[in-house]
C-alpha cells in the first residue's frame, strides 16, 4: 500500500505557513543568536510575521476553496476571523512585548522565590522564548478556524492550547498564582481535549469520515445510528464550551484570566475567543446543520444559562482581572446566541467577535498599567479610589472599554449586541433577547462601579498611578478606543465586510 | 435657507464646541466657560433660525436630512422638526445658556475640571436635541442612552454629599429601563424585517407596526413604554428622582428634571403612542390610573419634604404626572397642554430649582427649617421665589396655569374621574408651595440669615429671563400653542383618536 503524496496549495495556506515558519524561526533565533540580540530579533521577526500574514489574508480574498486534500478551507468567513486574530494579535504584542517583556519571569524554569531566580532577575534575564510560543499559538488559532476535518481541528486546538498553558504560567509577580492558573488551565484543557476527541470518535463512527462535509452529507443520508451521531456531538460540543468558557464550562475562566501575565490574559479573551467561536460556528453549520433542531435548544439554554449565571458572578467580583474574565464569560452568552442564530446570523456574530475582541484588548492593556509603587499591578479595584483623578487619560480609556464591554450606545459593544439581539430575535428567540437585556443590566452594575471608584471618590495613599506606557502599548490602546468608537458610530463598513465573506464552504 | 442641513448644525455645533473647549489649554477656566457661554448662545441663534423656518400649517414634519447610516440594521440617519418637538427643542436651546451662567461656580478647583464641566454640559445639550429631532428609531435611542453617561458623570463628579449613589442608581434605574426598551427596538425591526419592511424610519415603520398582532404590538409598547416611564418619570418608577435632585448641582439636576426628562415624555407621544396606538389605548386606563397616583403622590410627599431639593423634585413628578395624564387621554387639548406642559414646566423648574439653588450655596443646608424671614435680607430672592413657586402651583397668570387647565379639561371629556381627582393637586400644591414659602422667607429673620446677600447679577440673569417667561406665557402661550396644535392633531389622526363629544346633562 502506498501513501499519495498529499498536494499542498500553498498559495493558500500562506497565513499559515508565515506564522508557523515565523514561529519556528523564532526558535532557531533562540538556539543560535547572542542573548542580547534575541530580543529585537523576535520582535522584529514577530511583528513581521503577523503582518505578512495579514496582507496575505487580504490578497487572498475572492480565491476560496479547500486545500490539502480537504483538511482546510479556505474561505469568506476563514478569512474574515483569520484577519481578525492577525490583528488581535499584532494589538496584542505591544503590552506583550512591553519593555523587554516586563509581564514575564525573567526565567520561567526558576523555582518562585529561589536564589536562582533572584539572580535571573539581577542578570536581566528575559525570556524571549515568549515570542515563538505565542506564534505557535497564534498559528493554531488560524488554523482552528479554517479547518475542515475533525482530526486538524484537534490538532489545531492543541497546538493552539500548549503555547497559551505555557504562557499562562510564566508571570514575573504573583508566580505561584500564575503557575497554579497554568496547571489549572493544562488540566481541566486536557480534560475537555478528551471529550473532544471521544466525540470526534463517536461521529467518525457513525459517518464513517472525519471531514466536515463528509458528515454532514452521512447525516443528510440518515444512514447509521442517530444516537451515535447526536452523542457525539454532545461530547464535540463540551470540548468548544469549555474553550469559550460557557457556563458550566466556566470555572477555569476568572481564575487563569487573574493568574496569567495580564498581556497574555487580554490576547487570549479576544483571539482564543475568535477562533474558537471559528471552529464552533464551522462545526455546526458545515457538518451539523441537519441536527440542528437537536443542539440548537441546547445552545440555547447554555447561552441563557451563560449569560444570567456570568452576569449574576460579574457583580461580585472586584479584581479587575477576575471581573473582566467573567465579564468574558457572559459575552460569550451573548455570543452563544449568534451561534444558534446564524446561518443568518453569521456576520453579527463575526462582528461582534471583532467588536468585542478589540474592546477587551484594550481594556487589558490599559490594566497592565495600573501599579502599584512596588512596580505590581494593582487589579484591586476597591484600593482604585480617585485613580481616575491621579491617572485622567488612563482612568477615561478603561471607561470607555467598560462602557463598551457593557453594550452602552455610541460604543461597538452597543453595535454588536443590537446585531445579536437582532439575529436572535429573527430567529424565534425572541425571549432569550430579553434575558440577554436582562442581564446585561445586571452586568452593567459592575463596569458601573468601577468607573464610579475610578472617578467619583477622592483619591487615598493606597490609590495606585498608572505608568507611563511604552509607545508600541500607547498606540495600540489608542487604535482600540478609536476602534471602539468608529464601530459604535459607523459600524456599517465592517458589517459590509463580514456580509461579503459569505457563507461557510461546503 | 433649505440649503443648509440645519438640524445638524443644531445639534452637532455643541459636540464640536465640548471638543474645542477640552482641547484648551487647562489654565483657561475662564476661557473655557465664556466659550462654552458662546457656544450655547450660537446654538440658540440656530434654533432660532429653525423655528422662524418653520411653518406651522405645512408638512408633519420639516428641515428633513437623510442619510444612509446602518443599512444592517435598516437605521438611516435621518432628523426631522415637527411642532412638538420643535417647541422641546426651543426650550433646551434657552435653559442650556442660562444653566451653565447658572453653575459657573460649580465645578472645583482641580485642572481640567471646568473644562470637562461645561464639556459635560454641552454634550447633554447636543444628545437632548438629537433626540428630539431623530427621525429614526433606532437613532432615537442610541442618543437616548447615550444621554445617560455625560449626565452620569455630572452628577457623580460634580455633585454634592451622596453624589456616588445617587449616580449609580439613577444609571442603573434608567439603563435598566433602556435596555428593555432595546429588546423592544430589536423586536420591531425584526417584525418590520419580516414583513417585508426593514427599516427604523419612524415615518416609513407606522403602517407595519400597527399591523402587527395585538400581543406583539402590547409587548413592544410595554418595553418603550417602561423606558420612558423610568425616564419621565412615572410613579412607581420615580424613586431615582429625589435622591439626584438633592445630590446633584442645581444646574445639572435642572439640566436633568427639564430638559432631559422630557425625552421620555415625548417619547411617549411620539413613540409609544404613534407605532403602537392600539396596545396604548388598551393600557390607556392603567397608565391614566399611575399617572393620577403619580400626581397626588407626589404631591402629598411633596407636603412632607424637610429638604428643599427633594420638595421641589416631587413636585416635578406629580407634574410629569399632569404631561401623562395629557398625553394618554388622547384628546388635542390633553395632548397639547401636556406639549404645553413640557415647555412650562421646564421653565417654572428650572426658576425655583435654580433660587433655591442659589439659596443653599450662600448657607450650604438643603433643609427648610434652617431658614426663616429670608425676604427681609434678600428681598429679590424671595420675590423672584415666590413668583416661580406661585407657578409651580398654577396660579392664573403665570404659564403653568394655561397648560394644567388644558389637560384638566383634555381628559375630563374621556375620564372625568380621572380628571377630578387630579385637581386635587390644584389644593396640594398651594400647600406645598406656600408653606414652604412661608416658612423659608417669612417670619422673623432666623440665626444664620441675618447676613443672606441678595441675588448677584450673575444670577439675575439667569432668573430674570425665566421669569419674564413665565409671565409672556401665562397671558399670551398662542404662538406656542399655533406651532404645537397641528402637530398634536397629526398625531391624533396617526393613532385614530377622535376628541368625544362634549356630552350634555339633561335635566
Amino acid at each position: 500500500m502506498s501513501l499519495p503524496a498529499p498536494n499542498v496549495e500553498y498559495a493558500q495556506l500562506s497565513p499559515m505557513l508565515i506564522v508557523f515558519g515565523a514561529a519556528v524561526a523564532g526558535i532557531l533565533i533562540e538556539a543560535l543568536l547572542p542573548r542580547r540580540a534575541r530580543y529585537s530579533a523576535q520582535l522584529i521577526l514577530s511583528v513581521g510575521a503577523l503582518v505578512a500574514a495579514f496582507v496575505a489574508v487580504v490578497l487572498l480574498t475572492g480565491h476560496y476553496g479547500s486545500a490539502v486534500m480537504g483538511s482546510v478551507t479556505v474561505d469568506g468567513p476563514s478569512l474574515f476571523l483569520q484577519g481578525a486574530i492577525l490583528l488581535a494579535g499584532i494589538v496584542a504584542i505591544a503590552p506583550i512585548a512591553e519593555h523587554r517583556l516586563t509581564a514575564f519571569a525573567p526565567q520561567g524554569s526558576t523555582v518562585p522565590g529561589s536564589l536562582e531566580e533572584q539572580q535571573a532577575a539581577r542578570g536581566g534575564f528575559i525570556q524571549t522564548e515568549v515570542f515563538p510560543l505565542f506564534m505557535l499559538a497564534v498559528g493554531g488559532m488560524l488554523v482552528f478556524c479554517a479547518a475542515a476535518d475533525l482530526i486538524t481541528i484537534f490538532v489545531a486546538l492543541e497546538v493552539l492550547s500548549l503555547p497559551l498553558y505555557v504562557l499562562c504560567g510564566l508571570a514575573r509577580r504573583r508566580r505561584l498564582l500564575s503557575q497554579e492558573a497554568a496547571l489549572k488551565y493544562f488540566l481541566l484543557g486536557a480534560f475537555s481535549s478528551a471529550f473532544f476527541l471521544y466525540g470526534i470518535v463517536l461521529l467518525y463512527g457513525y459517518a464513517g469520515t472525519l471531514t466536515l462535509s463528509g458528515i454532514a452529507d452521512a447525516l443528510d443520508g440518515h444512514s447509521g445510528q442517530a444516537s451515535l451521531a447526536v452523542t457525539g456531538v454532545g461530547l464535540l460540543a463540551v470540548g468548544l464550551l469549555f474553550k469559550v468558557g460557557a457556563v458550566p464550562f466556566h470555572w477555569w475562566v476568572p481564575d487563569v484570566y487573574q493568574g496569567a501575565p495580564t498581556p497574555i490574559t487580554g490576547f487570549m479573551a479576544a483571539a482564543t475567543k475568535i477562533a474558537a467561536f471559528g471552529a464552533m460556528l464551522r462545526v455546526f453549520y458545515v457538518a451539523l446543520p441537519s441536527l440542528i433542531a437537536d443542539w440548537r435548544p441546547v445552545l440555547w439554554a447554555i447561552a441563557a444559562l451563560t449569560m444570567v449565571v456570568a452576569a449574576v458572578l460579574t457583580v461580585t467580583q472586584t479584581d479587575i482581572k477576575r471581573l473582566l474574565g467573567y465579564s468574558s464569560v457572559a459575552n460569550v452568552g451573548f455570543l452563544l446566541l449568534g451561534v444558534s442564530g446564524a446561518p443568518a446570523g453569521l456576520s453579527s456574530t463575526m462582528f461582534y467577535l471583532v467588536a468585542y475582541g478589540i474592546s477587551t484588548l484594550g481594556a487589558f492593556a490599559v490594566v497592565t498599567m495600573i501599579r502599584r509603587p512596588d512596580g505590581e499591578e494593582e487589579t484591586e479595584t476597591l484600593r482604585w479610589a480617585g485613580l481616575g483623578r491621579r491617572s485622567p487619560a488612563v482612568a477615561a480609556a478603561l471607561a470607555l472599554f467598560l462602557l463598551a464591554i457593557a453594550g452602552i450606545p455610541l460604543t461597538s459593544g452597543f453595535v454588536s449586541k443590537f446585531a445579536i439581539f437582532q439575529a436572535a430575535a429573527s430567529d424565534g428567540a425572541g425571549a432569550l433577547m430579553v434575558v440577554g437585556a436582562l442581564s446585561s443590566a445586571i452586568a452593567a452594575f459592575a463596569y458601573a462601579r468601577v468607573i464610579v471608584t475610578m472617578f467619583f471618590s477622592e483619591p487615598c495613599p493606597q490609590t495606585p498611578t498608572a505608568v507611563s506606557p511604552a509607545r508600541p502599548t500607547a498606540v495600540a490602546i489608542a487604535v482600540a478606543a478609536a476602534a471602539t468608537v468608529l464601530l459604535g458610530v459607523a459600524p456599517q463598513p465592517l458589517f459590509d465586510l463580514a456580509t461579503q465573506a459569505g457563507p461557510f464552504l461546503r | 435657507m433649505t440649503g443648509l442641513p440645519w438640524l445638524t448644525i443644531l445639534w452637532l455645533g455643541p459636540v464640536v464646541g465640548a471638543g474645542i473647549v477640552l482641547l484648551l489649554p487647562h489654565t483657561q477656566r475662564a476661557l473655557a466657560k465664556w466659550l462654552a457661554l458662546l457656544i450655547s448662545i450660537a446654538v440658540l441663534a440656530v434654533t432660532l433660525v429653525v423655528a422662524v423656518g418653520f411653518k406651522p400649517g405645512g408638512d408633519r414634519y420639516q428641515f428633513v436630512e437623510s442619510h444612509r447610516w446602518i443599512p444592517a440594521f435598516g437605521a438611516g440617519y435621518t432628523v426631522g422638526l415637527d411642532g412638538i418637538a420643535l417647541v422641546l427643542v426651543v426650550l433646551t436651546a434657552v435653559l442650556a445658556p442660562l444653566l451653565i451662567i447658572a453653575g459657573w461656580n460649580d465645578s472645583a478647583d482641580r485642572p481640567r475640571s471646568t473644562h470637562i464641566y461645561v464639556a459635560l454640559m454641552l454634550g447633554v445639550e447636543s444628545l437632548v436635541l438629537l433626540s428630539f429631532v431623530a427621525l429614526d428609531v433606532l437613532l432615537f435611542y442610541v442618543v437616548f442612552e447615550a444621554t445617560l453617561i455625560p449626565l452620569y458623570f455630572l452628577i457623580g463628579r460634580y455633585g454634592g454629599g451622596g453624589r456616588s449613589r445617587a449616580a449609580l442608581k439613577f444609571l442603573l434605574y434608567n439603563l435598566f429601563g433602556g435596555l428593555i426598551m432595546l429588546a423592544a427596538v430589536v423586536g420591531l425591526y425584526v417584525h418590520a424585517a419580516g414583513a417585508g419592511n426593514g427599516t427604523l424610519d419612524l415615518r416609513n415603520l407606522l403602517s407595519t407596526a400597527h399591523d402587527a398582532e395585538p400581543a406583539i404590538q402590547k409587548l413592544l409598547f410595554l418595553g418603550f413604554m417602561l423606558a420612558f416611564a423610568v425616564k419621565a418619570p412615572l410613579w412607581p418608577f420615580h424613586t431615582w428622582l429625589p435622591g439626584v435632585a438633592a445630590s446633584a448641582k442645581p444646574a445639572t439636576a435642572v439640566l436633568m428634571m427639564a430638559v432631559v426628562d422630557k425625552v421620555g415624555t415625548f417619547g411617549m407621544l411620539r413613540y409609544c403612542l404613534q407605532l403602537f396606538p392600539d396596545a396604548s389605548t388598551y393600557f390607556r386606563p392603567m397608565i391614566i390610573t399611575l399617572a393620577v397616583i403619580g400626581i397626588v403622590y407626589g404631591a402629598i410627599v411633596a407636603i412632607g419634604q424637610v429638604d428643599v431639593m427633594r420638595l421641589i423634585a416631587y413636585t416635578s413628578i406629580s407634574h410629569y404626572g399632569f404631561i401623562i395624564l395629557g398625553i394618554f387621554a388622547m384628546t388635542s387639548q390633553g395632548q397639547s397642554g401636556s406639549t404645553l406642559y413640557m415647555v412650562n414646566h421646564g421653565i417654572s423648574t428650572a426658576a425655583l430649582f435654580l433660587i433655591a439653588g442659589f439659596l443653599v450655596s450662600r448657607r450650604g443646608t438643603r433643609l427648610i427649617n434652617a431658614y426663616g424671614g429670608v425676604q427681609k435680607v434678600a428681598p429679590v430672592l424671595a420675590g423672584t421665589f415666590l413668583v416661580a413657586g406661585l407657578a409651580t402651583l398654577s396660579l392664573p397668570g403665570l404659564a403653568p396655569f394655561i397648560s394644567e387647565f388644558l389637560v384638566l379639561i383634555g381628559t375630563f371629556t374621556r375620564y372625568p374621574l380621572a380628571a377630578v381627582a387630579a385637581a386635587t393637586a390644584l389644593v396640594l400644591s398651594a400647600i406645598y408651595i406656600l408653606w414652604m414659602y412661608q416658612r423659608m422667607m417669612t417670619g422673623a429673620v432666623t440665626d444664620g440669615n441675618d447676613r443672606l446677600r441678595d441675588l448677584l447679577p450673575r444670577e439675575i440673569v439667569v432668573v430674570a429671563p425665566l421669569i419674564a417667561l413665565l409671565l409672556i406665557l401665562g397671558v399670551y402661550p398662542k404662538p406656542v400653542l399655533d406651532v404645537i396644535n397641528p402637530a398634536v392633531d397629526h398625531t391624533l389622526t396617526t393613532i385614530n383618536q377622535h376628541d368625544p363629544a362634549p356630552k350634555l346633562i339633561a335635566k
